[in-house]
């Protein structure tokens, strides 16, 4: 098959000293980011971002996507034994994570978790190798009609399927594509809700956004608590290793399934979070031991974790095929990619196949890559979080401040990542998601733009969004979704009670 | 969690309600939503010859968040949302206060004295008003933290940090 030949082609263009290295610094990058609060996946890449403008893009696409994994793995860390979720994707972890460390089995815990994330990220990497090329393919027929309807899609799930109240969903959303208005307006020039400040003119960057609201946010949210950090210890024995890859193979469907949950919740705008809880709730609904869930069950470890990572892994694909993000850290990789004049999407595996290739290469190798850095430092990392808060809060704090400046060298931004800090305090306490305001501020501007671009093809008809049948389709099931909470509500008043 | 149950078990829980904070975000949203929609007008919300002017999306935004933030207001004051559910109770509220205010004092001390000094300045001052640590720790760690930092953006990365009005000092 062509793609193998593609891939092939991938590994050759990471295979370079820098880039190996590159991707071992990541690595380790990623795993401090997940394990620290205050530093989380889309705020630690969103950070680090504008250190990359120097280097070539793939090596810079390569160092980012490998401190994603990185937080992905480290986020397990701080769950299993500090019983605090590094990342809102490991919270499931802790269910039964933190009870096995209790009992004195972190280091069957901490594998367990490990291996299933190695499993669910190879997984998810061997679909976006096989389908990405389709997608892509398949994309090519999309014009402006078509990208608006899946923004549209990509929204109304939002709100159709997220828990939670709808209204929130949309408060959350719509702020986000007003903050994405502020600024020079592409198609006329004209300057809009900038009120006569030059430095508005710039608009809002989702940046800033991402390290106000899920840093500064996230450590105003852990203060509330204290200064309080103490966890069990733990070693890694490699006997203790070999014993649970042994009574891993038992639970391969809970894998399997878990799987095909995290690499749905991925490619739909669900994300890892979400996909973590499902495939926990399923995992204890279907397993044998399934009432044990929560004392300490091995199975439910395997079951977030690998969906949680197949989940990010799967981000990627939409983001890379049609240039929509699955996941708020896939939504800051997607606007790095534009910083750097790469335009996601189907475009991208025509015209920059080093690229693309480089980066699905790179999936696999930081897996592998990623496991085996994170079986062996697990002690270190775990020292770390025992530097009482007040060193590492301060320091974290300095780290977002810096991340914040360094994106447009203004100090403006820096007072805008304090505010963000304290919209994210508040919107998580209401119960506000975050999500769809970080995904409403990336893709404002190119939603409105296809928006625009469609209505001019039709001259304000809206009708062009049924032109065709793939249009149709796709706006038909956008508005599905969207009405999905008062269709199910209709629908269960009307099957009799009892 | 637990220590909220604990400490207020058998006592009426006090701070502030979460309906009362839903309706007051509410309404600076409803506010926020508001504006947007005037100010689109202004530029022209209907549609001009070359397809839909500046405005037009985002004056549907704007009303989109007015509606939804009405939503917000409508749940909270109608009772769909517990009413003893406490947004924060004082002393949460003074541990938060403990991180945000001189966290925007440090910044203010960066547009002032540029990110190095104040960093450092920042950091060792937080180590001993608030982990209580001797000055002479909290200054170690405070410099060589700052110290690290310099030798990363301004040596290896080549970005050069905000100095404020100590940039003369600079290159």
């Amino acid at each position: 098959m062509g793609d193998l030949g593609a891939l092939m082609h991938g590994f050759s263009v990471i295979l370079t000293p820098m880039n190996l290295a590159l991707m071992l610094v990541g690595i380790v990058l990623g795993v401090l980011i997940g394990v620290l609060p205050g530093l989380g996946g889309a705020n630690g890449v969103a950070i680090l971002l504008p250190l990359t403008f120097t280097m070539p893009p793939t090596s810079a696409i390569i160092m980012l996507s490998c401190i994603y994994w990185g937080a992905l793995f480290g986020g397990a860390i701080t769950s299993i034994l500090f019983n605090i979720p590094g990342e809102p994707w490991s919270v499931a972890t802790t269910f039964d994570g933190y009870p096995m460390a209790q009992q004195g089995r972190a280091g069957e815990a901490l594998t367990a978790a490990f291996t299933s994330s190695f499993v669910g990220a190879l997984v998810a990497v061997l679909m976006i190798t096989f389908l990405a090329p389709l997608v892509a393919g398949f994309a090519l027929k999309f014009g402006s009609p078509e990208f608006f309807a899946v923004y549209l899609l990509t929204f109304c799930s939002f709100v159709g399927m997220g828990r939670g109240s709808a209204a929130k969903t949309l408060v959350s959303m719509a702020l986000g594509f007003a903050l994405a208005s502020v600024g020079m307006d592409t198609v006329t020039g004209q300057l809009r809700l900038t009120f006569g400040q030059a430095e508005l003119m710039r608009g809002f960057d989702f940046l800033i956004a991402v390290i106000g609201l899920f840093g500064i946010g996230e450590i105003l949210l852990s203060m509330e608590e204290g200064l309080q950090f103490s966890g069990k210890s733990a070693r890694i024995d490699p006997r203790v290793v070999l014993d649970t890859w042994k009574k891993l193979p038992r639970y391969w469907v809970t894998s399997l399934r878990s799987a095909a949950v995290g690499i749905w919740m991925g490619i739909t705008p669900g994300g890892a979070t979400p996909a973590s809880f499902m495939s926990y709730g399923l995992a204890k609904k279907m397993s044998r031991t399934g009432a044990k869930f929560g004392t300490g069950e091995i199975e439910g470890v395997v079951a977030p974790e690998t969906a949680a990572h197949a989940a990010g892994t799967s981000a990627l694909l939409p983001m890379l095929a049609l240039g929509i993000p699955g996941s708020p850290t896939a939504a800051v990789l997607l606007g790095g990619l534009l910083i750097w004049g790469l335009q996601p999407g189907p475009l991208l595996f025509v015209e920059q196949k080093d690229f693309v290739w480089g980066l699905i290469a790179s999936m696999y190798l930081s897996n592998v890559v990623g496991l085996i850095v994170v079986l062996s430092t697990v002690p270190l990392f775990a020292a770390i979080l025992r530097i009482p808060f007040s060193i590492i809060a301060p320091v974290i704090i300095v780290i977002c401040a810096i991340g914040a400046y360094t994106v447009h060298n203004a100090m403006l931004d820096v007072w805008f990542m304090m505010g963000f800090g304290v919209v994210g305090y508040v919107f998580k306490k209401l119960d506000i998601p975050l999500a769809p305001l970080v995904l409403a501020l990336v893709l404002g501007d190119k939603a409105e733009d296809s928006f625009r671009q469609a209505m001019l093809m039709s001259q304000g008809s809206l009708g062009i969004l049924w032109a065709n049948p793939l249009v149709g389709s796709i706006t038909t099931l956008a508005l599905l979704l969207l009405a999905w909470p008062l269709l199910s509500r209709a629908v269960a008043r009307l099957r009799p009670a009892g | 969690m637990e220590n909220e149950r604990q400490s207020d078990a058998g006592t009426r829980p006090s701070g502030l309600g979460t309906w009362a904070v839903q309706t007051c975000v509410g309404a600076v949203l409803l506010g926020l939503a508001v504006v947007v929609m005037v100010e689109s007008r202004k530029l022209g919300a209907g549609w001009t010859d070359d397809g839909p002017g500046a405005g037009y999306f985002p004056f549907f935004i704007g009303l989109i968040l007015a509606v939804a933030s009405a939503g917000m207001i409508y749940d909270a004051l109608s009772g769909k949302t517990d009413r003893t559910e406490i947004f924060v109770n004082p002393q949460k509220l003074r541990r938060v206060l403990s991180i945000l205010g001189p966290a925007l004092l440090y910044v203010l001390a960066v547009q002032l004295a540029g990110l190095y000094l104040a960093s450092a300045v920042y950091i060792a001052l937080f180590m001993r008003l608030l982990g209580k640590y001797s000055w002479l720790r909290s200054l170690l760690v405070a410099l060589a933290v700052t110290g690290v930092f310099f030798c990363l953006f301004e040596l290896w990365f080549r970005v050069p940090l905000f100095k404020g009005s100590l940039a003369p000092l600079g290159r």
